[in-house]
């Protein structure tokens, strides 16, 4: 057993864990975030992806002890006071989920690529997407998620897709 | 899905994590982005007794200049050489090669240091290596010594690498405005080369059509010898032992590496 | 203004974008506190004999606190084929593999442990003794019967379904043009992003409570309580959010139920999650059907016979799989008028993993084959297919239309569908560019697929007509409770239904809690499959909640005073009021003050609906490298009115991305010895954003009769079409290098060997079927 210290979503931990104890299970059974999902074992389908010091990792092939000293951020920690993060806002209004598995990871790919390439392409964001895989929607509303939560960003005033009642 | 149990210890440098290596012999196996290993590990495929940490040593990460050389520390991501400003200048191949390596979070973690040590032929970096005609510095207990590209590659994920030793840096010439091209034949963008090939400076490298990256050495000299690219290409599956799996058989392979290399040479970025 | 119709964001979503879905894995209740984790050893080969198992080494292990093989589950029953009228009845199951193993992956031994990590070390541990058997994977050597995976049988063949006595020797005859051809439908993982997983807890009571992951709690609490011999009133199952499922959740598998054995064994709480790695080899897969076409017409394009022999591989255990063909049959002539149609089926075990049903389920298979059929003889005339097609169109029906496979289509316009979608699709445009490409000998050729179908949805099974239960009750509060027998895993019905209760009752979405999935709250349900829910499950919801006015109406009459028949239900206060008396009103939510306020009720269908629609295709092929692209998909999907075109439009997307998978991409391999070659995310190319464009879909509502909602299913219709149009469209971008068929996936290979085999064959092309490497 090892003593490994991060913050998760904000918050400083400190927890002993088996060296081999992967960042996933540690997310979701020590610090109780389950949102990350695990769907594969090849680091194929990104349905743990959160992000590690703000950039998207997939947390089944990190140790826990890999993210000692640093920052993890989960799907739970992206909304603020409560509000949707604004890509997360975008999922929903154009139906970019249907099970949802595939979800808090796609979220996060998604977060990150923004952040690196804030106004991209159709096949920009397909290929800034290729790590992460979803069965149900095809992916078309998974692309004008992201596309849309790119363009809101780009101009704030402009309304976003409505929430409906 | 888990790896069987091993220690972990961090290294806070790379002497210190030679030292390590030399304590722990055949039972460690080096840690950096662990985006080759951890998988394998996961598999079973690998049950090393020991991780040793480098990805924070202090020495081993970060581009840059050394005369006509470039030089990247081994922990350096892929996501950092594909984006870094001096080498998509001075060695544009080696960061077009890191920018296709598997998929975003993938390149966030792998390193130029554990993709080169671990070798896959099918692999990315390890035939941008041999097609730049680069070298890596490894360091031991004996000290520092340098490899070229044509001799690190040993065989099926084998290198030169000695026991005991660390891969500490990459180098490559400087080849800021010289043609290159790269053609990744794949079947989904993130998936590795069926068959792959690159070209800079009459060298040509393929990748995933023998054990190792190898060099499409009668292609090179019939461009040496002033043939056409298309009929240089028809070459360059000589000297080759392609595998056979569900993507493409020997003769499809071969085909690939003909019509990939073609377009290496004749599409020049 | 009616919100039925509109697009409506899904109530669902804020929980699943912020703290997520609570899938199996995660659930978190008091009865599973302490639970132990269950592992599976399993068959590392296909077909042997096991001759002995060493637990001492497994037992021994750390945290280990129990290994069990067939003999400590003895007492459970035998599975057997799941038509054993229809099937070789000798073809049964134990729970754990006892003497023999059939299929790599098949389960041969429980671990249990006390923490998860500690399992996956202690399953390597346990010591299986094998004695090979010769595999059977060729379904021609499984018809041959030379190796037998169940001696008892005496055959592979699990089921007949026809037989070739019956079919016709004269059906061709007087057809200028004849055109035979076979060619695989292939086995494809379902691989929904969730594996399968179960928990169970046994109370002091001696009820079972189980969380699976399933289509049908209902069905999945029957499984349990047949296989460990209980009460009914002794099982319930409480399925948690579902990370997909595309048919192969239903009922319970051997896991599942060994899971709660555990927990009764050792009387704790037990919890199992497979690995991706467990979830492509042992749950089950789709398709896997061989098809023979024989297509016969005139040179102008009058389609006169057809005939379709299909072998169904059915894997190693009969389960859903091997009865799929009787749909595929029952389809097999699809949205055509073709006078004289036969078609036979035989399914046939082979030493591989079981097949189940996968989004479609049989009804892709019929239409692959009648569209592979109909481009052949196209090609064979020398007609432009989508031609071909539209003289061969059943015209256009309202009234139910009976076909000679005795399918009663409810009904249809295939040909507007079939002229809707070329127009979208500019076909015109795409076949000039086509011809300019083939003009100039371009490297990168461009082909275009067009595919009509039609499709059963929503009918019912052996125990009577389709239907479903719905229970709507309006609280004093003004909120409302639907409870479904539907079983929703992604679909929205907690959005659908409230938008359909909402309309009846005006009371406002958000006010709505939609439950399912709870058998001791929902004891009777169908579930989510065949593209059932809405036209089952909407309506029972519909039509409870309108029974649910006439029970308010007698209550607000007696409150106002005032006759029944006086009173107007006014939607939008959701209220009663006399009629020309607006003042005079009392709400819906205070009918329910002194005495509760629901009803149940059930919906029966006069039978199943028929979805229809065109899919058109456009794909270029690098005819260097054989590597096709998709281009585009265009689509008309009709299935009736459209409740919610937001929702309608991801299940067509999700539909035309499976389906469009199947024809470029995926499908689970076996070498000869029966070891799968795609038994990972990294083999299995399971396709993701890159590969696929962004559909263009055109809408068309032809609606039925048979509820009161006009609609039809929509869920799977999107991969019945998508399969054949993207294979068309690749063929047709290498057709005029003489190419007339490529296998499907039409990998790079596949494709590039075509184009050579049609060169060396020079212009008097064959149809050529590519065998995978």
């Amino acid at each position: 057993m090892m003593q490994v210290e991060l913050t998760v979503n904000g918050v400083q931990r400190s927890d002993e864990v088996e060296p081999r104890l992967l960042l996933v299970h540690y997310l979701r059974e020590v610090c109780g975030f389950r949102a990350a999902n695990i769907g594969c074992d090849t680091t194929s389908c990104g349905a743990c992806t959160v992000l590690l010091n703000g950039e998207s990792v997939k947390s089944c092939t990190v140790l826990t002890a890999q993210a000692a000293g640093q920052q993890v951020i989960t799907a739970e920690g992206l909304a603020e006071n409560g509000d949707l993060h604004p890509v997360q806002q975008a999922f929903r209004s154009e139906h970019g989920l249907q099970c949802g598995f595939c979800t808090p990871g796609m979220v996060m790919a998604a977060v990150s690529l923004l952040q690196e390439n804030p106004n991209p392409t159709e096949d920009e964001v397909r290929e800034g997407l290729e790590g992460n895989l979803c069965r149900c929607t095809g992916y078309h509303n998974i692309i004008r998620a992201v596309l849309a939560a790119a363009s809101a960003a780009a101009e704030p005033a402009t309304a976003q897709a409505e929430v409906t009642a | 899905m888990i790896p069987a149990q091993f220690e972990y210890v961090a290294a806070g440098s790379a002497a210190h994590a030679i030292d390590l290596l030399g304590q722990h012999g055949d039972d460690a196996k080096v840690l950096a982005g662990g985006h080759s290993l951890l998988p394998m590990m996961k598999l079973r495929l690998a049950a090393p007794a020991v991780l040793i940490d480098i990805a924070r040593a202090s020495g081993l990460a970060g581009v840059s200049l050394d005369g006509d050389e470039i030089v990247v520390g081994a922990t350096t991501r892929h996501a950092d050489l594909a984006s870094s400003e001096l080498v998509r200048t001075e060695a544009p191949l080696l960061a077009h090669a890191a920018s296709l390596v598997g998929d975003p979070q993938i390149r966030h973690r792998g390193t130029i240091g554990g993709s080169l040590a671990h070798a896959d032929p099918a692999a990315d970096l390890p035939m941008a290596l041999l097609v730049l005609g680069g070298s890596v510095e490894v360091s031991g207990p004996a000290g520092t010594r340098r490899v070229p590209a044509d001799e690190f590659f040993t065989g099926f994920f084998e290198t030169a690498l000695a026991d005991g030793e660390l891969l500490t840096a990459v180098r490559v010439p400087r080849q800021a405005g010289v043609p290159w091209g790269y053609q990744k034949f794949v079947r989904r963008a993130n998936d590795w080369a069926i068959v792959g090939a690159a070209a800079i400076n009459g060298r040509i490298a393929l990748a995933n059509m023998g054990s190792t990256p190898l060099r499409a050495s009668a292609a090179e000299q019939a461009l040496t010898g002033g043939a056409s690219p298309a009929e240089a290409a028809e070459l360059a599956a000589e000297g080759t032992t392609p595998g056979e799996d569900i993507h493409a058989d020997r003769e499809f392979r071969c085909h690939l590496a003909r019509v990939l290399t073609r377009r290496a040479l004749e599409h020049l970025s | 203004m009616s919100i039925l119709g509109t697009r409506v964001l899904r109530t669902e979503d804020p929980r699943f974008l912020t703290t997520g879905g609570v899938y199996t894995e995660d659930v978190t209740d008091e009865q599973l506190a302490g639970a132990c984790h269950v592992f599976f050893v399993r068959s590392p080969v296909a077909h042997a004999r096991i001759s002995g198992i060493d637990k001492t080494a497994a037992l021994a292990a750390p945290g280990v606190l129990a290994v069990y093989t067939a003999d400590d589950v003895i007492e459970l029953p035998l599975i057997d084929p799941l038509a054993p009228g229809l099937m070789n009845a000798k073809m049964t199951r134990t729970m754990l593999a006892s003497d023999k193993v059939r299929f790599v992956g098949e389960p041969v031994a429980v671990v249990v442990t006390e923490d998860p990590y500690q399992g996956e070390d202690a399953i390597e541990l346990v010591d299986v003794d094998y004695e090979i058997l010769p595999a059977i994977v060729d379904l021609d050597d499984a018809l041959a019967d030379s190796v037998l995976l169940f001696e008892d049988a005496g055959t592979n063949v699990v089921a007949n379904f026809g037989d070739t006595a019956s079919l016709k020797q004269d059906l061709f005859d007087g057809c200028e043009a004849v055109v035979t051809h076979t060619f695989m439908n292939q086995r494809v993982a379902p691989a929904p992003m969730e594996s399968r997983a179960a928990a169970a807890a046994w109370g002091e009571d001696d009820r079972l409570t189980c969380w699976i992951p399933n289509q049908g709690a209902q069905g999945t609490r029957d499984d349990m309580v047949k296989y460990l011999k209980l009460d009914e009133g002794q099982v319930r199952v409480i399925t948690p959010d579902v990370g997909g499922a595309f048919g192969a959740k239903f009922g319970a598998d051997p896991e599942h139920v060994l899971v709660a054995w555990v927990a009764k064994k050792l009387r704790r709480p037990a919890r199992w999650t497979e690995t991706r790695f467990e979830n492509l080899v042992a749950m089950t897969h789709g398709r896997a059907q061989r098809h023979t076409i024989t297509i016969g017409g005139s040179k102008d394009g009058d389609v006169h016979a057809y005939r379709l022999e299909v072998i169904q591989d059915s894997g190693a255990y009969a389960r859903i799989g091997a009865i799929l063909p009787t749909l595929t049959i029952l389809m097999a002539s699809g949205p055509y008028d073709i006078p004289k149609a036969e078609a036979i089926a035989t399914a046939v075990a082979t030493s591989t993993t079981p097949i189940g049903a996968y989004r479609g389920a049989g009804r892709p298979e019929a239409t692959a084959a009648l569209e592979r059929a109909f481009d052949l003889f196209a090609a064979e005339i020398g007609m432009d297919p989508a031609e071909v097609r539209r003289r061969n169109l059943l015209k256009k029906f309202t009234e139910p239309h009976q076909t000679s496979f005795g399918a009663l289509y409810d009904s249809g316009d295939y040909a507007a569908a079939l002229d809707k979608a070329l127009e979208a699709a500019g076909y015109a445009d795409v076949r000039a560019e086509q011809a300019r490409r083939r003009a100039s000998g371009d490297v990168t050729q461009v082909g275009v697929g067009v595919a009509c179908y039609v499709e059963i949805t929503g009918g019912g099974d052996e125990s009577g007509p389709p239907s479903e239960n719905a229970t709507v009750e309006v609280h004093p509060d003004g909120s409302a409770t639907i409870l479904t027998g539907t079983s929703p895993h992604g679909q929205g019905h907690s959005t659908a239904w409230a938008m359909i209760a909402s309309e009846e009752l005006g009371i406002p979405i958000e006010n709505f809690t939609v439950r399912w999935g709870d058998t001791d709250l929902i004891p009777v349900g169908g579930g989510t499959g065949g593209s059932r829910s809405l036209q089952q499950g909407g309506a029972a919801v519909q039509q409870a909640s309108r029974e649910l006015i006439d029970v308010a109406r007698e209550r607000a009459a007696a409150a106002l005073e005032a006759s029944a028949g006086d009173l107007r239900f006014d939607q939008g206060r959701s209220a009663f009021a006399v009629a020309g008396d607006p003042e005079a009103s009392v709400a819906l939510a205070d009918l329910a003050r002194d005495e509760r306020l629901f009803v149940h009720s059930i919906f029966a269908a006069p039978g199943a609906t028929f979805p229809f629609g065109t899919h058109v295709a456009v794909a270029e092929v690098d005819t260097e490298t054989g590597k096709a692209t998709l281009q585009r998909v265009i689509t008309v999907d009709d299935a009736g009115i459209v409740l919610n075109p937001l929702l309608a439009e991801g299940q067509r997307h999700g539909g035309i991305a499976q389906g469009a998978a199947q024809a470029l991409l995926e499908e689970v391999v076996y070498d000869s010895e029966g070891n799968p070659l795609t038994a990972s995310f990294a083999d299995y190319p399971i396709v993701s954003a890159t590969e696929l464009p962004s559909f263009e879909l055109a809408s068309m509502e032809t609606p039925t009769t048979y509820n009161p909602l006009g609609v039809k299913g929509i869920g799977e219709a999107g991969t019945i079409g998508a399969t054949p149009a993207v294979q068309s469209a690749i063929v047709d971008a290498v057709a005029h290098l003489g190419v007339r068929h490529v296998e499907m996936p039409a990998t790079a290979m596949r494709i590039w060997r075509a184009v050579q085999a049609a060169k060396s064959a020079g212009s008097e092309a064959q149809p050529t079927a590519t065998e995978s490497a």
